[in-house]
């Protein structure tokens, strides 16, 4: 397990100096923290398909590489491109992080309503730590994943938000993560905590992003806490750069008659994983995770979902869509566990896969691990090639065949765009598929 | 406008059409007739250009052109349009954007302008008119959860927008009641012009009744075995094609 690895043995270093850095001691109550997230690395290693939760996703390329902690180096002439991955202001309140380091001057987070707090989680550290302490690290643990625990152990910067009870949010809030490498394959590590007061109704997005190509490491971690009788839109954007990796985890914890949405879309990167892990932990809460991933060339991209009902009448709905071309591959992991006094819970799990090519690979599997015996629980994977008297029939009506594949696939993906009830969000996502779409035809 | 000479076709392997000769000239309205498998729908399907028929003899011209060499949608941008026995779902297209895409293809290959959401809209509720097509359907997926009625109106609505040179509608009356069949044939009739051909293929009689035709053919085993005028169709009606079927065992 504790195989040396160039990955390995930087982060090792990085971490050496990191502990000499000001940011390392201006928060120096995070220690114990930190520490045992190293060890927890130190001991886990890097996973290799050997390990049934990545069997299908080999990150030896990342073990294999040496990804250092960037230095903040943003260059200004990059604003414009900034554009393309923000919304207006008119939309949003905005916090944007580049290479993991929260930028003042860039983001624009007004006032949220009283008591509010939209802020870096650096800055939080200092002046917020009697709401920060209790949660954070408290709902992702680092024991049992390498990735988890690197970014415990570099954890420095990354969103904080807190609405207290009743806060009722007219404005989406957008987390804004960009990678700009300068040739330096850097790794950065973002931490966010999210903390809902009960009754609060809220929208988040978080995006990421690469601006100039690349190769660097994102390697995300969010913890969302959301309090009873709250509803939270969550939404996760990732469109980073080709050569680039993305590994992130959305760990999430409801209390009683909450309901949170996700939706999930990944378009970028050379190799992605995304772990989306939902506990519902009392009466009367509802989970809907939503998911679209496109790929292309050879990317890959990983899945794992894990909805936890641990308490009884808790509802969750899971759709994710994927459509994959070239001899690009993914995986989806759907577990939903069911516990031992968790009656009438109500799950329902769907995977489907269109392949535009005969090389795409997808790997799904459902894993159930029911253990209460007055459930209901249905699951569904599909994996499937565009509908032959479909294309037949819209090109009888004049549209050519390249328009058709892709009137198709769009409409194939189109319930999950639809579902995205911030529409900044949904005009951003069809302007990548549809542009993607086309050229990937004439080509 | 439509010349089918010796036309032979093979699916997986096994002949379907043995040989079809049918010649429509501008402003006709020809049936083809005949009982369930005898290849009615196969015809259609090739001169719409689906693929996975296996064309072994003969030709088919129109407007003097080789229809088989073109893809189905040059054929319907030159004015070919089927009107399908089962229309498929199309989930996640509404008719809408479905049709106005199909329409400015259209346009565009006959050198027109392309047509605005707006002007679009006032031709489409013009058309719906025709055949009493709810506004509703088209902010719907295409074809999606359609009753039976709904899609062939819907099928009716699509060529009355394309405008097509030569239409064939394939059992365009099969599931209607008898008021629906009346819209439907309403709309088929507003449609005849004399540089338009149609080719209705039906099963039974009772569309012919409201729609009129120059012909009647009748199809028996991959073979156009007898033709005749609008009178031939009652003809059928009454005796069935069971006395066609004999005739046609007894000269093979
Ligand atoms: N895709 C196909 N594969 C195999 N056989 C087919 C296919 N399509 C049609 N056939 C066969 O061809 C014959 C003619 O079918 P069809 O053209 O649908 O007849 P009709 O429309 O006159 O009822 C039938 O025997 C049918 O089973
Ligand atoms: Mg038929």
């Amino acid at each position: 397990m504790t195989e040396t690895s160039a990955g390995r043995n930087t982060f090792l270093e990085e971490y050496s100096s990191f502990e000499k850095s000001d940011g390392f001691r201006r928060h120096a109550w995070l220690r114990p923290l930190r520490e045992a997230a190293l060890s927890s690395f130190k001991r886990l290693g890097f996973p290799t398909t050997r390990n049934e939760e990545w069997r299908h996703t080999n990150v030896a390329p990342i073990a294999n590489s040496s990804f250092r902690l960037p230095a903040f180096d943003f260059d200004r002439h990059k604003v414009p491109e900034l554009a393309n991955f923000t919304f207006s202001e008119t939309e949003c309140c905005q916090l944007i992080f580049i290479n993991g380091i929260f930028s003042q001057e860039l983001s624009s987070a007004k006032c949220l309503p009283r008591g509010g707090r939209m802020k870096s989680l650096a800055a939080a550290l200092e002046t917020e730590k009697e709401i920060v302490a209790p949660w954070l690290a408290s709902l992702a643990s680092h024991e049992h994943n390498a990735f988890t625990a690197l970014n415990t152990a570099f954890l420095s910067d990354g969103a904080f938000v807190y609405l207290p009870p009743g806060t009722v949010l007219s404005e989406v809030l957008h987390l804004v993560f960009v990678s700009t490498t300068n040739g330096h394959a850097i790794a950065c590590h973002p931490r966010n905590l999210i903390v809902i007061g009960d009754r609060c109704q809220a929208g988040i997005v978080e995006s990421y992003a690469g601006l100039d190509g690349g190769r660097y490491l994102t390697n995300a971690v969010t913890e969302i806490v959301l309090g009873s009788g709250a509803q939270l839109d969550h939404y996760k954007l990732q469109r980073e750069s080709e050569e680039a990796f993305h590994m992130a985890t959305l760990q999430v914890l409801q209390d009683r008659d909450s309901h949170f949405t996700s939706h999930s879309i990944s378009l970028g990167g050379t190799l992605t994983r995304n772990d989306a892990n939902v506990v519902m932990n009392a009466e009367g809460a509802e989970c809907h995770l939503n998911g679209l991933y496109a790929t292309r060339g050879r990317q890959h991209i990983d899945n794992h979902t894990c909805i936890d009902h641990a308490r009884p009448h808790c509802d969750s709905r899971e759709l994710y869509k994927g459509i994959l071309d070239d001899r690009s591959s993914a995986v989806f992991n759907g577990r939903i566990i069911v516990r031992k006094d968790a009656q009438k819970s109500n799950a329902k799990q769907t995977n489907r896969n269109l392949l535009l090519s005969e090389e795409a690979v997808v790997n799904a599997k459902p894993q159930l691990e029911i253990f209460a015996d007055d459930v209901k629980c249905t699951h569904g994977a599909t994996i499937g090639h565009l509908d032959e008297e479909e294309l037949f029939y819209t090109r009888s009506r004049g549209i050519g065949l390249e328009a058709a594949r892709t009137l198709l696939t769009y409409a194939f993906a189109s319930d999950i765009l639809n579902s995205l009830k911030f529409k900044p969000i949904q005009c951003q996502i069809d302007l990548v598929l549809l542009s993607r779409l086309s050229r990937s035809r004439s080509s | 406008m439509l010349e089918i000479e010796n036309l032979h076709a093979k699916v997986e392997g096994s002949e379907i059409l043995h040989g079809i000769d049918l010649r429509i000239n501008a402003g006709e309205v020809h049936a083809i007739m005949g009982p369930n498998g005898s290849g009615k729908s196969t015809l259609a399907k090739i001169l719409a250009g689906r693929e996975g028929y296996d064309v072994t003899a003969g030709k088919v011209l129109f407007e003097g052109q080789d229809l088989l060499a073109m893809t189905p949608e040059d054929r319907a941008r030159a004015g070919v349009f089927l009107g399908f026995q089962y229309p498929v779902e199309i989930p996640g297209v509404s008719n809408m954007y479905f049709l106005k895409t199909a329409l400015n293809e259209i346009r565009k290959y006959r050198g027109l302008p392309e047509l605005d959401a707006m002007d679009f809209l006032v031709l489409a509720r013009e058309k719906m008119k025709l055949v009493d097509m709810d506004e509703d359907l088209m902010n719907r997926a295409v074809n999606e959860g359609f009753s039976g009625g709904e899609i062939k109106r819907n099928e009716v609505f699509q060529m009355a927008v394309l405008e097509p040179r030569l239409a064939v509608l394939d059992e365009t009356d099969s599931g209607l009641d008898i008021d629906a069949l009346k819209t439907v044939a309403r709309g088929i009739n507003a449609m005849r012009r004399d540089d338009r051909a149609m080719l209705l293929i039906t099963h039974y009689q009772r569309l012919l009744n409201h729609v009129v035709p120059d012909k009647v053919h009748v199809m028996i085993d991959g073979q156009v075995v007898r033709s005749g005028g609008k009178e031939f169709a009652l003809e059928l009606e009454e005796k069935g094609y069971g006395w066609l079927e004999e005739t046609e065992k007894a000269r093979a």
